[in-house]
């Protein structure tokens, strides 16, 4: 798929012409024919182009071309150091040094010779730490922000409820747990009225149970609301649960970009040299019986999984590791696993740790992937080669969500 | 007795219009000086520290010339029709805001250097603007700061001699304070009407001095409780 194979340059093509007034008017006449891609052209899109070239001893270079789509979730995964956290602050008007262009929903927010100041950025912004005002009470940080877009106390009022701030709200910032101060952030950007909401590794300083605390609180958040979410993390679990979109960066550039599931599955992508290698697949729960088990309806075909929280009718996100994954030339009625699938190889990869990453495409879809590691002498010994028909076998399944 | 009142009231308003004047002044100088990456630090800090070691005769020494008739400042005051502000008490004034700018300024620089910069990007994102930033941010979380600079500044003001000795002279109900009064009651030989004067500046001294340190114990106190 050329497409996953954009550049961060060949990603933003029509980013290199000057056309920021070209955009405006082309609105204005809509018999014009469309000049450019339809994420470009649509009313709403986020188009960054930021250069960053930092000299000296912290050396670093951030060259992004990247057209982002107005709603969901877009996450930009990528270790730390790539320039994911400069992306957001720039984009809220905090890094003076980045050059570039922004525009958020037909605004313009910077270009050669403009740079809206933070203040005038309509944003929310959630960073790691969740740097609440110390000297303010809970209600007071929330209301800081929501006074001076003139919030209504309708929003006020369902913002409280939605994300359960109540009991804190007369509490002192110094007496919230990690997890509370991340709530009552992301409440204090959700009242600002944004065009947009940054994240920057909010769970990153979170204990585990707090973490998925929150990133239930997130998910609950991305279904009730059409302000698209940017999320900057390095942690899989986080990407894959809430990734709409996704652009995975590395060394101040854009690897890939492209719809979370083509980028998370596509056997080339950096995650899969990686030892969690696997794919991700949209499922939505047929039934469950009295011990939990849940059967999945998805692209891939039936699954079963065991998930204590789910009902019928619930669509979730399941991840299919790798190595969970065996190979057999027979169909097995004798064994214990429970989702065995015909498959086809596609292709034989160099996985990490000395095994091959095998490609394979699963069921009666043709593009949907599923990648099984297995050991040399296993390819040896059962002849695989691509276009075999095979049995996958696959251990378990983890649910995302 | 009306000696003293009239240079009680001399000290108390130079005193408080010295301290006012010096945190309008004083606060945006010591933001920068304590933001700034520019190569004017250095002397610039230099010349705020500069009456915390120079002989206070000195300053007024070149403040008299300065303000004299021939002097820069004396003529420019002529030609907006003031006249001279030697031997006046703008001129005390003038004197005072110069001869206490560091003890204003240092404690503020020190704050606001101590802040952590990036709660300014968090209020910024609340959609404060700047100077909306440092009233709600900067002046609630540097408070401590504020005030260490409002009772050094007054204090320092109170306590000055040499300079007012040189500027402002010894006139009584313009620039004649309670240390020049002291100074004059010795001269005269009148010890006990110095006595109170010398014992009343004192216990201010003190009790100055013993408030911040309370305060400062009672907000180390606090910060210990809030972690």
């Amino acid at each position: 798929m050329s497409g996953h194979e954009h550049s961060s340059r060949g990603q933003a093509n029509h980013t290199s012409e000057p056309q920021v007034g070209d955009l405006e008017r082309a609105d204005q006449k809509p018999k014009r024919q469309p000049l450019f891609d339809v994420q470009a052209d649509g009313k709403n899109s986020i188009e960054l182009s930021l250069k960053l070239l930092r000299a000296g001893e912290a050396a670093f270079e951030l060259s992004v071309d990247l057209t982002l789509p107005s709603s969901g979730t877009t996450v930009i995964f990528g270790p730390s150091g790539g320039g994911k956290t400069t992306i957001l602050r720039a984009i809220a008007g905090l890094e003076p040094d980045v050059k570039g262009h922004i525009r958020i929903n037909q605004q313009t927010w910077q270009a050669p010779g403009v740079f809206v100041p933070a203040h005038q950025r309509r944003v929310g912004f959630v960073f790691q730490h969740s740097a609440l005002l110390p000297h303010l009470s809970v209600e007071q940080n929330l209301r800081y922000g929501w006074q001076r877009v003139g919030g209504t106390a309708a929003e006020y009022a369902q913002c409280v409820e939605q994300l359960d701030l109540a009991p804190l709200l007369q509490r002192a910032i110094g007496q919230l747990s990690g997890g509370e101060r991340q709530r009552v952030a992301l409440g204090r950007a959700l009242l600002t009225r944004p065009d947009i909401l940054l994240l920057d590794e909010p769970l990153a300083a979170l204990d585990a149970a707090r973490r998925s605390e929150i990133l239930g609180v997130l998910e609950r958040l991305k279904q009730t609301t059409t302000i698209p979410f940017l999320y900057v993390t390095h942690a899989v679990d986080e990407m894959s649960r809430l990734a709409d979109y996704l652009v995975l960066m590395k060394g101040g550039r854009v690897r890939q970009a492209g719809p979370a599931l083509e980028v998370m599955n596509h056997p080339d992508a950096p995650l899969a040299l990686r030892d969690d290698a696997g794919v991700v697949v949209q499922a939505t729960v047929e039934q469950r019986d009295a011990h939990g088990l849940l059967t999945l309806q998805s692209p891939m075909g039936t699954l079963y999984a065991h998930g204590p929280a789910h009902a019928p009718g619930d669509r979730l996100r399941v991840r299919i590791h790798a190595r969970d994954v065996s190979l057999a030339l027979s169909h097995h009625s004798d064994t214990s696993m429970l989702n065995i699938l015909p498959v086809t190889v596609l292709a034989i990869r160099d996985g990490a740790g000395g095994q091959a990453l095998i490609e394979l495409s699963a069921g009666n879809q043709p593009q949907q992937r599923l990648l099984a590691k297995i050991s040399y002498a296993s390819v040896a010994r059962l002849n695989i080669a691509p276009g075999l028909a095979l049995w996958a076998q696959i251990k378990a399944v983890a649910l995302l969500v | 007795m009306t000696a003293i009142l009239a240079a009680l009231w001399v000290t108390l308003k130079l005193a408080t219009l010295t301290t006012v004047i010096l945190l309008l002044l004083g606060t945006p100088l010591a933001w920068w000086l304590a933001r700034t990456r520019s190569r004017l630090k250095a002397p610039l800090s230099a010349i705020v520290a500069l009456p915390m070691v120079l002989p206070p005769t000195v300053l007024g020494f070149y403040l008299l010339v300065m303000l004299g008739p021939e002097g820069p400042l004396g003529q420019l005051t002529h030609a907006i029709g003031w006249g001279s502000l030697a031997f006046t008490f703008w001129g005390l004034l003038l004197a005072s805001v110069l001869y206490s700018l560091p003890f204003v300024v240092q404690p503020l620089q020190a704050g606001f250097a101590s802040l952590d910069t990036s709660i300014l990007d968090v209020a910024a994102t609340l959609r404060a603007s700047p100077f909306d930033r440092f009233k709600t941010v900067v002046i609630p979380l540097c408070r401590p700061a504020f005030i260490t600079a409002t009772v050094m500044g007054f204090a320092h003001t109170v306590g000055e001699f040499g300079v007012i000795l040189m500027v402002g002279g010894n006139i009584e109900g313009e620039t004649r304070v309670l240390s020049v009064l002291l100074y004059d009651r010795v001269e005269a030989m009148a010890y006990e009407q110095a006595h109170w004067l010398a014992g009343g500046l004192l216990i201010f001294s003190f009790v100055v001095l013993c408030l911040m340190q309370w305060y400062g114990q009672r907000l180390s106190h606090q910060q210990g409780e809030a972690r």
